[in-house]
């Protein structure tokens, strides 16, 4: 039984409703709607709505250097969604410019998008439109950079050392 | 050495003949007793930490050498640390070793925290050594049981060589 169709009905209603959103369907490992970023909040409510209601996951990627496929954007916001009663897994991809690098927040579908997205802000720069506390989730607070864009170096110089491990080596090394 | 009418037992270890007195310096009988009960805290990072809870339990059993884990640094004589240590994690490393009694000892385990291992990236201190002055590295990844008890006892035979650094006067 292939992906698309266990899904065919679902996905011919999602291209009825969001003629405009729905950019491109993949049949990968998983089913995979790429969205616009305009319509993606509705669309994964509807997905909600339909039965979808278990957020698995939500990460970030950079195609910056991408090599097996040309990108229009850098970024993309992925979505994993599963049906519990159906078992049914879906993946929802939203491309976001590096240029305007947003995305709206669905912490108000799943409260656990809250950290999910944190994480994606502090790993890529992604700001989520609508979250109520975006802050650095792993990387302190003042970290200057976003560790996980394929621009941002392995090992960090001298010069861009994190300041607040600059400023704790300096401490304990007067103290010793 | 030697004192008229004693006999020596051990090294540098005399006996009075037919009394249960025996003679020996301040600092070796400091140092036995130090040594044969090395506490050391229960402080884990990463993986490393599990292979450090398998060594303390029954089939290692780390007891045996006296050495029992505490849960509190205030009453702790040595501090491991098991894994990988982040930048963002450093300070309170530093802070908790800090927060120990002298005399304090610290043993980097496995290759993290002996020279930041495979990391060599942004986030990950190369090596403790950059901010803990550490007694005993033990390099693995992580390393077996054996050689966390390698490097416990290692670390215990440089306490029974030490001078003076126990007591009020250290």
């Amino acid at each position: 039984m292939g992906l698309l169709e266990i899904a065919m009905d679902l996905l011919a209603e999602l291209k009825e409703r969001f003629p405009k959103d729905v950019l491109e369907v993949l049949e990968k490992d998983v089913l995979t709607i790429i969205c616009r970023r305009e319509g993606s909040v509705d669309l994964i409510s509807y997905l909600k709505e339909k039965g979808f209601k278990h957020l698995i996951d939500l990460c970030g990627v950079d195609y910056q250097g991408y090599k097996s496929e040309k990108k229009q954007e850098r970024f993309e916001v992925v979505y994993h969604l599963y049906n519990l009663d159906e078992k049914k897994l879906i993946r929802v991809k939203v491309p976001i410019p590096e240029k305007d690098a947003w995305q709206y927040s669905i912490t108000g579908l799943w409260k656990t998008a809250n950290w999910f997205e944190r994480e994606c802000y502090d790993m890529f720069g992604i700001v989520f439109k609508g979250h109520p506390d975006l802050r650095r989730l792993l990387m302190p607070e003042d970290w200057e950079g976003y560790p996980l864009r394929k621009d941002y170096p392995l090992f960090l110089t001298e010069e861009r050392e994190w300041k607040g491990y600059k400023e704790f080596l300096a401490s304990v090394r007067g103290a010793k | 050495m030697g004192i008229e009418g004693t006999v020596e037992v051990g090294k540098d270890i005399r006996q009075i003949p037919g009394t249960p007195v025996f003679i020996t310096p301040l600092d070796k009988l400091f140092n036995w007793a130090r040594a044969g009960s090395l506490w050391p805290l229960t402080f884990g990072l990463a993986c490393c930490a599990i292979e450090m809870m398998a060594t303390g339990a029954s089939h290692f059993d780390l007891d045996r050498f006296g050495i029992i884990f505490r849960a509190s640094p205030r009453q702790a004589d040595a501090i491991i640390i098991a894994g990988t240590v982040t930048k963002k994690m450093a300070p309170m490393v530093r802070r908790v070793y800090d927060q120990m009694p002298e005399p304090k000892y610290v043993i980097a385990m496995g290759s993290c925290a002996c020279s930041g291992g495979v990391f060599r990236t942004y986030s990950v201190v190369q090596g403790a050594d950059e901010f803990l002055p550490v007694d005993v590295y033990i390099p693995g990844c992580p390393p077996r049981p054996e050689a966390l008890i390698y490097g416990l006892v290692q670390l215990q035979e440089k306490i029974k060589k030490e001078h003076g650094r126990w007591g009020f006067w250290r």
